[in-house]
Parts: structure tokens; C-alpha cells; sequence
């Protein structure tokens, strides 16, 4: 059974479709994709999952359980987090303060504490500045921030959507290699929204590609690197 | 360089000094005299320079002021002022110094009323009133980011809460031969509860709202409640209002005016103490915190499980609670409220406390609630000019210290000294 399943997701906003059908299917332990170009629906089929843009037709399954008419904060609960596009990290609070609130549903003080200093040991620019303000970080160190803070929710699903965007290619480099070090270290599975194909496709286990709100093509990641219409249109190859 | 900075200043404000000599002159050079029926125009031309003059020094006094606040920001730790404030802290931050600082100022605060007499007593109840509203319109604005323009309203809650206690209970309450000086400790808590109802009530309308939209709510609100305790004029005694407020009692006993202001004035004092040890609390922990994470993103806040309507019910509850305190507070004191008494412009002076001690800060609040009630109270000669002059120190404190007078200290958490104990 898949840890993730969208069966026929519609979502509007407004009188704008933005998903015209989508059906996913997230295996548990691996790591997906989901690529296509400005306006393909890539964002809000990440929102729909967490709740935040609530779809209108569909189903969302996750863990065999339906999840599309719950709120935002019980979805979290069941442990799917997100990394929102843009990184939106808490400019006015501290690195550990949005850590914190990353964990905001969870009591273990004690196993807060832990992941914590977990997170500091894979992203150890973030524990030097861990009392600087968020909004002083690099946009780097803010993505570092955000899947940290997705982290602190202890997901067995995390949704990152364009963790490179508007980052330095040597960045990006390294925070793709945490999202691999994430999903093997610590068997996260991974819903990866990128318009950086070549990246996603290289670490992730399957694609999806979205066009005006529409599934285009799905397959493996391999088959889809090797696929021509993909490579000339996403890849630039 | 720096010559030619100063002549192109000079040039500018010559230029703002012409500009302001036209702007002027039909108001402050003509003059239409109307004599039998004849408009005849007088020209004053001696006011022409003065208002040249004026104009010019005042427009490079301002670039001066702008430069002076640029090169400010940018060398922040080499400045005098902050060198001054440094070292106070660290005057302050000594255990024994901090301890006697905070006993003096405890001598002072309670020796007050003895030393100087019922009119300044009366004063500072009205400016720990002050202090309660800001701190707990702080929590809304300050914490959680939501601007309420209809605060006055709440504290017209506890007002008039405990004014219709009076005026339906009480009579009953005397005729049963109790001290009506009770009844004020019934409405304290009933007017908090009653105000965090109407807090969550306005709440509800204004869950999906931000910004300029929140701010017409509430002030439509505000004004709302003033209308209708203005218009149930045989409920509420409409705008003459409710008088005959009893102050509150002193274990049983009734207190003369002058001893009355003292109770209250002490009875003030505790209060905000514990309304500061109650915000304070709340912003150390972690609901504060994330009230303070929905003031900065509401996407996130979802997306990392936070409810943000139950924490937009909570901003408003616990912002209503501390209103409707203060309003059974001055109800009391004054022993005679009227809608009058809860305009727009009473929450627009709450906020101005806020904004101008700085937002979110709360020795910040406390000091601009005290500077803004204190001071026309003292300078009563000036009162005509008293919106001028809150204008222009508006203007200064946002272009000059926009985090306010007594900026937010953000709380430091260190881990590492943790684990060395442990």
C-alpha cells in the first residue's frame, strides 16, 4: 500500500481550476518527484496535500486513511510536513525559536531537544547561529532552516517544494545531497516539487510531470531522464 | 565633498523656503478684510521672510536630522548614546544594583499617593490604566500582528459591565443589606470574562482577514459599540450614561474620595503588576511563540501545524481580557462612564502607547502608556496643540526609532550551557 495516494485531486481557487485531476502514488521510503514548468500546478498540489488549499473533488489518501477534509494542523499531526516554496522561515524569531515552532505538535521535550541537536549535526551553519534571527540568515542558511524546521515535526513525509530556487548552483548541490542523507538516514519519504528536472530526477526514485494542471507523463527517474520529450523540454537538452 | 554636500543641502532647503513662500502666501500675507460690505485685501508683507526664514531653517534642520539618523545606522555600536546605554546596562544588569534600583522605584510607586495628594494619585490610576490596555493591546498587535483599531470597545466591555451591575444588581444588592462596594470585585473578573467573550465574537468575522481589512472590522466594530450603548438609551441610560459608580470598598467599610483614590491607585498597581507577569509568561512560552510566528507567516504557521484560527481566538480573547480589567478599573475610578469615553480615538491612543514605546516590548508599552497619559495631564497649557504635537512625535519616533522608544530585547537561548551542566 502506498504511504501517499492522490486519486483524481481537483482544486480550485476561485472560479481558476489549478488541478485538473492529479493521481499520485508515494511508496513509502522513496523519493519523488514532481517537475514541470511555472503555473503546472506543482505548488498547489503540495498545498492540497497539507490541507491548506482544500481540494474539491478527489481523494487523498494517506497511511490507508482518507485525509482531504482535515485541517492543516491535524494533517501535520500524522506526520506530514512541508517546506513551503520560498523558504518562509519566521524572520523575527531565532533559529531555535523556528526550529521550535517546526515541533510546535509535538510535547517530548526531551525528544525535541534531541532532533534538534540532530538537525544542528547535519546542517552545523545553522547550530554557529542558532540565536541570530532568521531573517539575518543567507537564503542559503533560511533553506537550511526550512527543512530543518519540517524536520523538528519528525515526518514520515516530507513535501519540499523548490528547495533551489534562488539558491548558488554549490548550494543547491549540498542541499540536495542532505535530501538523500534525509531519506536514507532517517527513511523519510520524499515529495519533491523542483523546476531544476536534472537535479530531481538524479536523486529521486520516480517522476511525475505536470503541465496545466494535468499529470503529462509518469515513470521512473531513469526513464524519465532518458525520455526525449522531457529532455527537451525540461532538461534543455 | 563634504562642502559640496552642504551647499547642495543649503540649495534645497532655499528651494523648499521659496516653494513654501508661494504655498503661504494667500494664507499668511493676504488678508481679506470685509468692511461695509467691501472685501479689501491687505497685504502683510512683513510675514513673507518669517515664513521664508522659518521654512528654511526648519527644512535643513530635517536633512541634517536625516543625515545624522542615516550615518547613525550605519555605525550603530560606535554611537555615544549607545555607549551610554551599554554601560547602563551593564550598571543594571549587577544583581545588588538591580535589586536596589527595583526596591526605590517600589518606595516611590507606593509612597506616591501619600506624597503628593488625590489629583496626581488620580493621574497615574488613569496611566496604569493606560499601561493595562497597551500591554494587553501588545499582545494583539505586538504578538500576534493583528491590527485592532476597536480596542476601546473592550474596554467599554468592562466598563459598562460593571456600570449595569450597578445599575440592575445593585439596588437589589443594597436592599439586601450588602456593602455595594462588593459588587466592584464581582465585575472585575465577570467584565474580563464578558470582554474575552466579545473578543472571541469579533474574532470570528475577522479569521481570514489581514491588514487594512482587519483594521476597518475592528474599527467598525468599535464604533458599533458605541453606537449601540449611546442608542439603548433605556438599557445602558444612552449617551448621559451611567453615574454613581461605587468605588470599590474597603473590606467592607466606605472610603472617602481621597482614601478611595489611594485603594484604587493600589488596587491599579497590582494589577498591572500581575497583567505584566501574565504577558510576560505568555510570550516566553510557546504559544506566545506562535502567535508571534503567525505575525510573521501564515503559510508557514499551517504548514507546520499550528491552528491559526484557534490562535487568532486566543490573540483576541487575552487582548479583550486585559481591556475589560481595565475597564471596570477606570469605571470605578471615575465612578461615571458615557459612550464618549470609548471612541475611536481612545483605541487609536492605546495604539499610539504601542507603537511609540515599541511594539512588542514591554517596558516599551509601559513607558509609552505613561508618557502619553502623564504628559498632557502636565502640560494642560498646551492642550490646544496636544494632536500637533502627538503628530509630530509620531513622525519622529517612526522615522527616528522605529522600533520605538524601548525596543524589543529578543530573548538568547543557549544550549551549550545546558549540556556543560549536565
Amino acid at each position: 500500500m502506498a504511504l501517499l495516494e492522490l486519486k483524481d485531486v481537483q482544486t480550485f481557487y476561485g472560479n481558476i481550476q489549478a488541478l485538473k485531476g492529479i493521481s499520485i502514488s508515494v511508496e513509502e521510503g522513496e523519493i519523488v518527484t514532481l517537475i514541470g514548468a511555472n503555473g503546472a500546478g506543482k505548488t498547489t498540489t503540495l498545498m492540497s496535500i497539507c490541507g491548506i488549499t482544500p481540494i474539491r473533488s478527489g481523494q487523498i489518501i494517506l497511511k490507508g486513511q482518507e485525509i482531504s477534509k482535515l485541517s492543516p494542523n491535524r494533517i501535520v499531526k500524522m506526520g506530514v510536513s512541508q517546506v513551503p516554496e520560498g523558504r518562509r522561515i519566521f524572520p523575527q524569531l531565532t533559529v531555535s525559536e523556528n526550529l521550535d515552532m517546526g515541533a510546535f505538535l509535538r510535547t517530548d521535550k526531551e525528544g525535541i531537544r534531541r532532533d534538534m541537536e540532530q538537525v544542528f549535526t547535519i546542517f552545523p551553519r545553522l547550530a554557529e547561529r542558532r540565536n541570530q534571527l532568521g531573517g539575518t540568515l543567507s537564503g542559503g542558511e533560511q533553506q537550511m532552516l526550512a527543512i530543518s524546521r519540517a524536520l523538528m515535526a519528525n515526518p514520515h513525509l516530507l513535501l519540499l517544494d523548490e528547495p533551489s530556487l534562488g539558491l548558488a548552483p554549490l548550494v543547491v548541490q549540498n542541499i540536495f545531497e542532505v535530501i538523500q542523507k534525509i531519506n536514507k538516514e532517517r527513511k523519510t519519504t520524499i515529495l519533491l516539487v523542483e523546476q531544476n528536472a536534472n537535479m530531481a530526477l538524479k536523486i529521486a526514485n520516480k517522476g511525475y510531470v505536470m503541465q496545466n494542471g494535468v499529470i503529462k507523463i509518469a515513470d521512473t527517474a531513469a526513464h524519465l531522464l532518458e525520455n526525449e520529450e522531457v529532455r527537451k523540454a525540461y532538461l534543455g537538452l | 565633498m563634504k562642502l559640496r554636500s552642504i551647499l547642495a543641502d543649503i540649495g534645497k532647503s532655499l528651494a523648499t523656503a521659496v516653494w513654501f513662500m508661494v504655498l503661504l502666501f494667500p494664507l499668511m500675507v493676504m488678508k481679506v478684510n470685509v468692511a461695509r460690505g467691501v472685501a479689501q485685501i491687505q497685504f502683510r508683507w512683513n510675514l513673507l521672510p518669517l515664513v521664508g526664514v522659518g521654512a528654511f531653517v526648519l527644512s535643513y534642520a530635517w536633512r541634517i536630522a536625516l543625515e545624522w539618523n542615516e550615518r547613525r545606522g550605519a555605525n550603530k555600536s560606535e554611537g555615544m548614546s549607545s555607549r551610554i546605554r551599554a554601560a547602563g546596562a551593564a550598571y543594571l544588569a549587577r544583581p545588588a544594583v538591580r535589586t536596589s534600583s527595583l526596591l526605590v522605584l517600589l518606595a516611590f510607586v507606593i509612597a506616591f499617593p501619600f506624597l503628593f495628594g488625590m489629583y496626581h494619585t488620580n493621574v497615574m490610576i488613569t496611566a496604569f490604566i493606560y499601561v493595562i490596555l497597551g500591554l494587553g493591546l501588545n499582545i494583539v498587535v505586538g504578538l500576534g500582528g493583528l491590527l485592532n483599531l476597536g480596542y476601546a470597545a473592550f474596554f467599554g466591555v468592562g466598563a459598562y459591565t460593571y456600570g449595569l451591575i450597578w445599575k440592575y444588581i445593585g439596588p437589589s444588592f443594597v436592599a439586601a443589606g450588602m456593602d455595594p462596594g462588593w459588587l466592584f470585585w464581582i465585575s472585575l473578573p465577570l467584565a474580563g470574562i464578558i470582554a474575552t467573550l466579545f473578543g472571541i465574537l469579533l474574532s470570528l468575522p475577522v479569521l481570514r482577514l489581514r491588514g487594512d481589512y482587519l483594521a476597518i472590522i475592528t474599527l467598525a466594530f468599535g464604533e458599533i459599540f458605541r453606537m449601540v450603548m449611546q442608542n439603548s438609551g433605556d438599557l445602558t441610560g444612552g449617551a448621559t450614561g451611567i453615574s454613581l459608580i461605587p468605588r470599590p470598598w474597603f473590606f467592607g467599610q466606605k472610603l472617602p474620595p481621597t482614601k478611595a483614590a489611594t485603594y484604587i491607585y493600589f488596587i491599579a498597581i497590582v494589577l498591572v503588576i500581575i497583567t505584566i507577569f501574565v504577558v510576560r509568561r505568555i510570550e516566553d512560552s510557546r504559544v506566545g511563540r506562535a502567535l508571534e510566528a503567525m505575525r510573521e507567516d501564515e503559510v508557514a504557521c499551517e504548514a507546520m501545524g499550528i491552528d491559526l484560527v484557534k490562535n487568532k481566538l486566543i490573540t483576541f480573547a487575552l487582548g479583550a481580557f486585559w481591556a475589560g480589567i481595565a475597564g471596570v478599573l477606570m469605571a470605578a475610578q471615575t465612578t461615571y462612564i458615557n459612550p464618549d469615553s470609548f471612541t475611536l480615538w481612545e483605541s487609536i491612543i492605546i495604539l499610539m502607547a504601542v507603537v511609540i514605546g515599541g511594539t512588542g516590548s514591554i517596558p516599551g508599552v509601559i513607558g509609552g502608556a505613561i508618557l502619553l497619559k502623564l504628559l498632557p495631564e502636565y502640560f494642560r497649557a498646551l492642550a490646544q496643540y496636544r494632536m500637533l504635537i502627538y503628530g509630530i512625535a509620531m513622525i519622529l519616533v517612526i522615522i527616528f526609532k522605529p522600533d520605538g522608544l524601548i525596543p524589543r530585547k529578543r530573548k538568547q537561548y543557549t544550549f551549550e550551557r545546558k549540556e556543560a551542566t549536565k
